[in-house]
């Protein structure tokens, strides 16, 4: 079978566009018709091997096991929370799954963990689509966040702020000095020493979602923390 | 009314030239802006003619209430509207009959390119705003939602495609404007999906025969195409801004 790629990598592709012809694999947000592969959302094509698939630039958030998310509390039940993760779904959090006393909990006992409105860091532990998510907040790290500034981006930019295996935000933690907590569904907690480093951290992770489909980003990433860090004050991007 | 307009004697002159100088085969000016709402998870703004539409997408999105959630699939929901400014004269903002009708048309001209099956439960809401209206309102409509549907990150086959065609002082032209529809003889509204050449809405307002109808479906279609091109430009155009800004400055880097 004549294998031919229709678009060369890492291009800007909208829905419908076609990506491949022949024996190719439809991966993430592509289809395939008649030997054909398109693309069924806008992103950036890549193929790895004879799979083709789309890293998308915008879209909400579809929850995956074991995502790491930050929800908000949005009802108390008999015996759990249902949590905002900002999907489709609401998200479940059985009292079974935090950390307490392990008798069942009454009504009121159950605010004293988590109230209506807290901010919980926590993890899926399953989801498929007919059932509602559902969370844990019983690893270590899990539970309420209490302290630091909170930011809401794009959910499809989260794996370029990640970076590959952890590259781009680890860069961000050790030269912000910030304890940076990110959410697949779009929510990242900043925490640091200083307002300065603080805000340093949040003008990276608005970088990075404003220009997340860019080459070279973590190294101009460095530069802009480098520069503020010199005239001591965060350089404001300006709005394309 | 003291301005009126008066009704034009002839809709295409001597050199073949329609009411506003375009030949028959010939698109109205068309811009579209994506991404222009802050607030909805996708939108975009479309001017084709003196038309001025905005559309928004929400979703996909938990179905409230409840009982509209689809156990297989995302239930999709269309409001057409036109404002009360949009036309010559002040127009009920109450939703009409049309209005109704032409919801339901939306919808489900674009229904057939979205994966719903990849959301059950849920709901994507579609709102289409008429800000000013100019004929073909419900073609420019359908050509704003789906760049809106795609700046929301909903999977789908293709983005759809409206363009109209219809027949004035007995020619069949492409992108009928307001006068045109209106004192034309026919009007032929078109939305395909153009990757598989699938047509999603016909309608047709007055008479055509066989011959001038086949002219009129072609000529759509070949305006939705041309429409394609812009609509993908459209989408891609703000990414690759930001692209060529960012890495033009890195390039001397680069080189060294």
């Amino acid at each position: 079978m004549i294998l031919s790629e229709v678009v060369e990598k890492k291009r800007l592709v909208v829905p419908g566009e076609q990506l491949a012809e022949g024996d190719y694999l439809p991966g993430e947000n592509t289809y395939k018709i008649d030997g054909k592969v398109y693309a069924s959302r806008v992103g950036l094509v890549d193929f790895s091997g004879n799979r083709v698939y789309v890293v998308p630039v915008k879209g909400g958030y579809m929850p995956l096991v074991d995502d790491p998310v930050i929800g908000r509390i949005a009802d108390i039940g008999m015996s759990g929370w249902t949590v905002d993760i900002g999907a489709p779904y609401p998200a479940m959090l059985p009292s079974s799954e935090t950390f307490g006393p392990r008798q069942p909990f009454a009504r009121t006992d159950l605010s004293k963990v988590f109230d209506v409105g807290d901010l919980v860091l926590a993890r899926v532990i399953s989801f498929d689509r007919t059932r509602d998510p559902l969370l844990t907040a019983k690893d270590p790290g899990l539970g309420r966040a209490s302290s630091g500034r909170l930011m809401r981006i794009s959910p499809a930019k989260i794996p370029r702020l990640i970076g590959r295996k952890g590259s781009m935000i680890s860069m961000l933690k050790g030269e912000t000095n910030c304890q940076i907590a990110v959410g697949q569904n779009g929510i990242v907690l900043i925490s640091g020493h200083s307002p300065f480093e603080e805000n340093l951290a949040m003008a990276a992770v608005s970088m990075i979602e404003r220009e997340a489909h860019t080459h070279g980003l973590t190294d101009r990433i460095r530069e802009m923390i480098d520069k503020s860090r010199k005239s001591g004050n965060v350089e404001q991007k300006d709005q394309t | 009314m003291l301005n009126k307009k008066t009704k034009p004697e002839r809709l295409i002159d001597d050199r073949g030239l329609r009411i506003d100088g375009r030949r028959p085969d010939e698109l109205r000016p068309i811009r579209m802006e994506v991404g222009v709402l802050d607030k909805a998870d996708g939108s975009a703004y479309i001017e084709q003619g003196k038309n001025k539409i905005l559309a928004a997408v929400y979703g996909p999105r938990e179905a409230h209430p409840r009982h509209v959630a689809l156990p297989d699939r995302a239930n999709i929901r269309c409001r057409y509207h036109m404002a009360p400014f949009s036309t010559e004269e002040r127009r009920s903002p109450a939703p009409s009959r049309r209005d109704m009708e032409l919801s339901k048309v939306i919808r489900e001209a674009v229904e057939p390119a979205i994966f719903s099956k990849y959301f059950p439960r849920t709901t994507i809401d579609i709102f289409i705003e008429i800000l000013q209206a100019d004929g073909g309102t419900r073609s420019a409509g359908i050509t704003g939602v789906s760049l809106a549907l795609a700046d929301a990150g909903v999977p789908m086959r293709d983005l759809v495609v409206a363009c109209a065609a219809g027949k004035v002082d007995g020619q069949v032209v492409v992108d009928l404007c307001d006068e045109e529809d209106k004192l034309g003889e026919a009007d032929l509204p078109v939305a395909m999906i153009p990757s598989s050449n699938a047509i999603t809405l016909v309608q047709m307002d007055g008479d055509l025969s066989p011959d001038e109808f086949e002219k009129a479906l072609s000529m759509a279609v070949d305006g939705c195409k041309k429409i394609h091109e812009m609509q993908n430009e459209a989408l891609k155009r703000k990414y690759l801004l930001i692209k060529e800004a960012v890495e033009e400055k890195m390039e001397p880097k680069e080189g060294e």
